[in-house]
């Protein structure tokens, strides 16, 4: 996991070069990834993130001076591989089905004891405040590259969360009648230049959602699911989405049972 | 608490907000709509002028929402039409055409009603998001039909001008559950707006028909 330091400065380089990156209109989205590659070859900002959140998760950190590492995220204590591509999913202790997101605040609050405002005092990180949720999101999705995404739904509120996730898509509201179907719900569209998923469809959704957490070239940051879903919200032109909320899981499930099956690459590199 | 809540869920029709912790839906809503938009408004907060009032829905949005991704049935569209087509508003003074350079600025701009914009500056129409327009735009997206000659094609017959001001004011009036915004009936884009945008599909001398 840990990163010689030559590929961290390099990585840093890549960043603030990533950051003046044209990304010209006349190309598609891939076109736009495929340069960054060819400039960059396999290297990804979002190695800073995972190394940033192992650290987090390490360290004994909040008043009882302990570090995450009993956090259990569904394949028992302190077990992370392969514990992102089975997520979001039914918790005994709290009683609630939780993304990967929810699930780190829970241990951040009952295993550190940090009060949540400290938790939630930056979810999602912008320029110098940088997020512990995004770092420590990225650490634990990492340790799922390769591992396959299993969303069984053996438990009934795990059905019932992808009910709710499977309705929230279709929902139309808002000034411009917008539901996450509108964009995401036909093959081979695109909005500008930007190739649309088809969610609805195994192919589509594990194209997508096998790709998430990533590093936004555009923003310089690394963003996770629940601020992918927010933003989507936003151009939908809906008011803010709260975080961890039951619509965020359920729609995350929903996506995620929609990609089963579909081989974890993530945190990656979006425009 | 406890008490208050489990009154308040007696007296709601709908038992799923209360019905598991969480608020996760119960598996056989008697309304679904109902209930979504009670689940939504619960998991969402006003931010700027995006308040959460825009969560609840007209009936269009609840019929579109009932028909998800499926085709509509013959008389759900034939409603949704109806209802629509009765909410469009011709132009004042009867004309049609604005300022077709003005429209072209409106295609262009996609900003606007999202929580970030700034409520001060004019919304875009943002129509180069999804239609083919000017042919030397080549940015543009695929989810509506390709506009490129459209008045060039169509020419300014009265009738060609009043179906196109419908789809431009409410795209339900001709195409229910379409993709496409209801830019005037939902007062997304003025009347002026709605001219220039017409004038950048019509005007002879305007990119979409060189």
């Amino acid at each position: 996991m840990a990163l010689p330091a030559r590929s961290t400065s390099s990585l840093i380089a890549s960043l603030l070069l990533a950051l003046s990156l044209p990304l010209a209109a006349e190309q598609t989205s891939e076109e736009a990834i495929a340069e960054y590659h060819a400039m960059f070859g396999d290297e990804n900002p979002a190695e800073l993130w995972q190394l940033r959140g192992e650290e987090l998760w390490k360290t004994p950190r909040g008043p009882r001076e302990v570090s995450l590492e009993a956090c259990d995220l569904g394949k028992g204590p302190g077990v992370i591989t392969g514990a992102y591509a089975e997520l979001p999913r039914w918790f005994e202790d709290t009683g609630k089905v939780q993304d990967l997101e929810s699930r780190l605040v829970t241990c951040m609050t009952t295993l550190q004891g940090l009060p949540e405002s400290e938790v939630f005092a930056i979810k999602f990180g912008d320029g110098e405040r940088k997020s512990d949720l995004e770092a420590l999101t990225a650490y634990v999705v990492a340790a799922s590259r390769g591992s396959r995404i299993s969303i069984p739904l053996d438990h009934p509120a795990e059905k019932a969360a992808y009910a709710l996730g499977e309705s929230v898509f279709f929902y139309r509201a808002g000034p411009h009648d917008f539901a996450c179907a509108t964009c995401h719900s036909e093959s081979g569209k695109r909005i500008r230049l930007q190739t649309l998923p088809q969610l609805t469809t195994k192919e589509g959704a594990q194209a997508a959602y096998t790709r998430w957490p990533a590093y936004r070239v555009s923003q310089g940051e690394l963003r996770t699911m629940e601020w992918r879903l927010q933003d989507c919200f936003r151009q939908q032109r809906l008011p803010q989405l709260k975080y961890g909320s039951d619509v965020a899981i359920g729609l995350t499930l929903y996506l995620a049972r929609k990609a089963e099956g579909g081989e974890m690459v993530a945190p990656s590199i979006k425009r | 608490m406890k008490t208050l809540e489990s009154s308040r869920c007696r007296k709601m029709l709908l038992a799923v907000a209360c019905a598991a912790p969480m608020g996760l839906a119960a598996a056989e809503p008697t309304d679904a709509t109902r209930d979504i938009t009670a689940i939504m408004k619960s998991a969402f907060e006003d931010k700027r002028q995006a308040t959460l009032d825009r969560l609840d829905q007209d009936e269009t949005q609840k019929l579109c929402t009932e028909a998800r991704d499926q085709a509509l049935p013959a008389v759900v569209a034939k409603k949704i039409a109806e209802i629509n087509l009765a909410t469009v508003k011709p132009p004042a003074d009867g004309q049609y055409l604005g300022d077709w350079q003005n429209g072209e600025v409106i295609a262009n701009t996609g900003t606007g009603l999202q929580s970030s914009d700034d409520p001060a500056k004019p919304n875009g129409g943002n129509c180069y998001a999804c239609h083919e327009l000017s042919p030397t735009e080549m940015a543009y997206g695929t989810l509506g039909p390709s506009l490129k000659h459209y008045g060039k094609l169509r020419g300014q017959d009265p009738a060609v001008l009043a179906y196109a001001w419908s789809m431009v004011y409410n795209s339900n009036s001709y195409a229910p559950c379409s993709n496409m915004p209801r830019f005037g009936h939902r007062g997304i884009l003025t009347e002026q707006q709605l001219k220039d945008v017409m004038a950048f599909l019509f005007d002879p001398a305007s990119p979409v028909n060189q």
